[in-house]
């Protein structure tokens, strides 16, 4: 008989991990398997950048204690691909035809890489950016390297862009929207990021992408669409991440971009569930459907997977995009609609920018509310501001002290700053006071 | 679990919340040292909100639903099972600032020379939180909300 599971994952991630945490919170007793392409103890690929520049060691990587399967009697089936599910069976089959018989099943397939359609692309010392192979790969690679191409001015891109700079290497970022982080920030901080990038030795080159790439068996450089040549004996692919939705797909589930969930994170077909890089949820900031390939977004997913996968009946609730990054020495932190600036939609924007201090500061409002936010150089309780957008708060009587580099709880006027915080004051105490 | 639970009312703003704060994270835990003597200087995990005549003191609350804890992509923040306190790693931390961002009540400070966060742990190890127990006007209670008869229910000091 197959090996049968009350719950099986398919992943070993930020979304595994919310759902495996959030079950074993509600269900203490059933079987839970786990399956994972890469044999590897749960780790996190937000850190891929971190372990690049030396930051930490490999130790540090993992997300969670080595012993965490077994605390969580989760059995662990690592380096197995799962390569088809059948729903009606409610089975999972593994690359070595294994069967895994399952009660309720979670896809947290997470991303692949997107790899542009250029020849050449099988030469060696060209690798993508998104898992801890990819990452050894480079770390070997740089100790003969001089000169790198990125292929992509997005996070990731980015991100690897600096910890290669770090390294040593003369870094070349290649985009092909006209700036940085394009569809993350606005024009202002694209610029900002720019001028930061050079500063620090990083060429930055926008509308642009590259045509063809030279060498033999390794890469030797590569030209752009311009004409331009850039010798080179890296190149890193970071142009982004697509759902992974062979499985979900091949197994007849509804797909869009990502598999579709609704908001207990249920898929079109009975007992199976998905969460994280490879899902479509609801952005109820941006009131569309869509993949929101972040670390929280798919931790929060399982949670809530987990919960109806054990029967609890939780559903999401206020969802969006929600980033927290630098980059040298530049904090940036960004949350809903940072780029769309449609005036004509009712949105407001406030902005603020002293560029000397690479200090930077725009809401977006709709109706008197926060619906999008960036911040630049002064990070610090930026999630107030996201609490504020999150309760729907009527900020206009008070938009002048948004820009206040100490916005506090003591920014907000009494009534609504006692409204957020309820759960954790005490009021009433002295007589006669009725400051509520 | 207790929780440190805030009278804005009572609260005078002498700011000794965050002097003791300081205290309570020094290698010496004393005043003199702490501030004066020891090379490395603790920062205080509390925040005096102030915008006269009120003033009120505010620290990590403990979430039952931390989001700091769920956005936290290395590992270093996590619930402790058997308190309830949301614990931070400093080894763990590589100052993504994703606690900062998601933090509803700005709980979680930005410690500049490390580039790593501190956040209360509503000193572990100590008696009781140094906050609550220096407070010279009872600005601050560690009390169980939910019990029975806990503070909430009494309104008068």
């Amino acid at each position: 008989m197959n090996p049968t599971f009350d719950y099986a994952v398919i992943g070993n991630s930020a979304g595994s991990m919310g759902c495996i945490e959030m079950l074993r919170s509600l269900d203490g007793r059933g079987s839970i398997a786990l399956i994972s392409e890469e044999a590897r103890h749960v780790y996190s690929r937000a850190l891929l950048p971190y372990y690049l520049v030396g930051k930490i060691d490999l130790e540090k990587m993992y997300y969670r204690p080595p012993d965490f399967y077994e605390q969580n009697r989760v059995t662990a089936i690592l380096g197995q691909k799962a390569v088809q599910i059948d729903p009606d069976k409610k089975e999972a089959l593994l690359a070595n035809q294994e069967r895994i018989a399952y009660g309720k099943l979670l896809l947290a397939t997470g991303g692949q890489p997107l790899i542009p359609p250029i020849n050449g692309l099988d030469k060696k010392k060209i690798f993508t950016f998104l898992n801890m192979n990819d990452v050894l790969e480079i770390e070997k690679a740089l100790v003969n390297s001089r000169r790198v191409v990125v292929l992509g001015g997005g996070v990731i891109g980015l991100m690897a862009a600096e910890a290669l700079s770090k390294r040593g290497l003369k870094v070349y970022v290649i985009e092909l929207a006209g700036r940085v982080l394009a569809p993350v920030v606005d024009e202002a901080v694209s610029q900002l990021l720019e001028a930061l990038f050079r500063e620090n030795g990083v060429e930055i080159i926008t509308k642009n992408t590259i045509a063809e790439i030279n060498g033999g068996s390794s890469v030797t450089g590569v030209v752009l669409t311009d004409g331009t040549e850039i010798p080179c004996d890296m190149l890193v692919l970071a142009m982004g991440v697509a759902p992974r939705v062979e499985l979900a797909s091949q197994a007849g589930l509804k797909i869009d971009r990502g598999i579709l969930v609704n908001g207990r994170m249920e898929t079109s077909q009975a007992d199976i569930y998905a969460c994280g890089d490879c899902a479509q949820v609801y952005d109820t900031v941006a009131g569309v459907s869509k993949v929101i390939p972040l670390w929280p977004n798919a931790y929060l997913g399982g949670r809530i997977a987990g919960s109806n996968m054990a029967g609890g009946g939780r559903e999401s609730g206020w969802t969006t995009n929600m980033n927290s990054m630098h980059f040298f020495d530049l904090y940036l932190i960004t949350a809903g609609l940072n780029v769309s600036t449609d005036e004509s939609v009712g949105l407001v924007n406030l902005v603020r920018l002293v560029k000397e201090q690479k200090y930077y500061r725009k809401f977006i409002l709709r109706e008197g509310r926060i619906v999008g936010l960036i911040l630049a150089g002064k990070i610090s309780r930026a999630g107030i501001f996201v609490n504020l957008m999150r309760s729907r708060a009527d900020v206009s009587p008070f938009t002048g002290d948004l820009f206040n580099e100490d916005f506090g709880y003591w920014s907000i006027p009494e009534k609504l700053r006692w409204e957020l915080l309820k759960e954790h004051i005490i009021l009433g105490v002295v007589d006669g006071n009725d400051r509520t | 679990m207790e929780r440190i639970l805030i009278k804005p009312e009572v609260c005078i703003g002498c700011h000794l919340c965050e002097i003791w704060c300081v205290v309570a994270h020094s290698q010496t835990k004393d005043i003199i040292k702490a501030f004066l003597h020891e090379k490395v200087k603790a920062s205080a995990r509390v925040i005096v909100e102030e915008k006269l005549p009120v003033t009120f003191a505010l620290q990590c609350r403990h979430c039952a639903e931390p989001d700091c804890v769920f956005a936290c992509i290395s590992g270093a923040l996590y619930m402790d099972a058997a308190s309830g306190r949301i614990v931070h790693d400093s080894e763990k931390c590589v100052g993504c600032y994703s606690c900062v961002l998601v933090c509803p009540y700005g709980g979680i400070i930005i410690d500049r020379e490390n580039k790593k966060v501190i956040k209360c742990d509503l000193c572990q190890g100590l008696e009781n939180p140094y906050c609550v127990s220096r407070c010279p006007n009872g600005a601050l209670v560690y009390a169980d909300p939910e019990k029975k008869g806990g503070v909430m229910d009494e309104p008068n000091v």
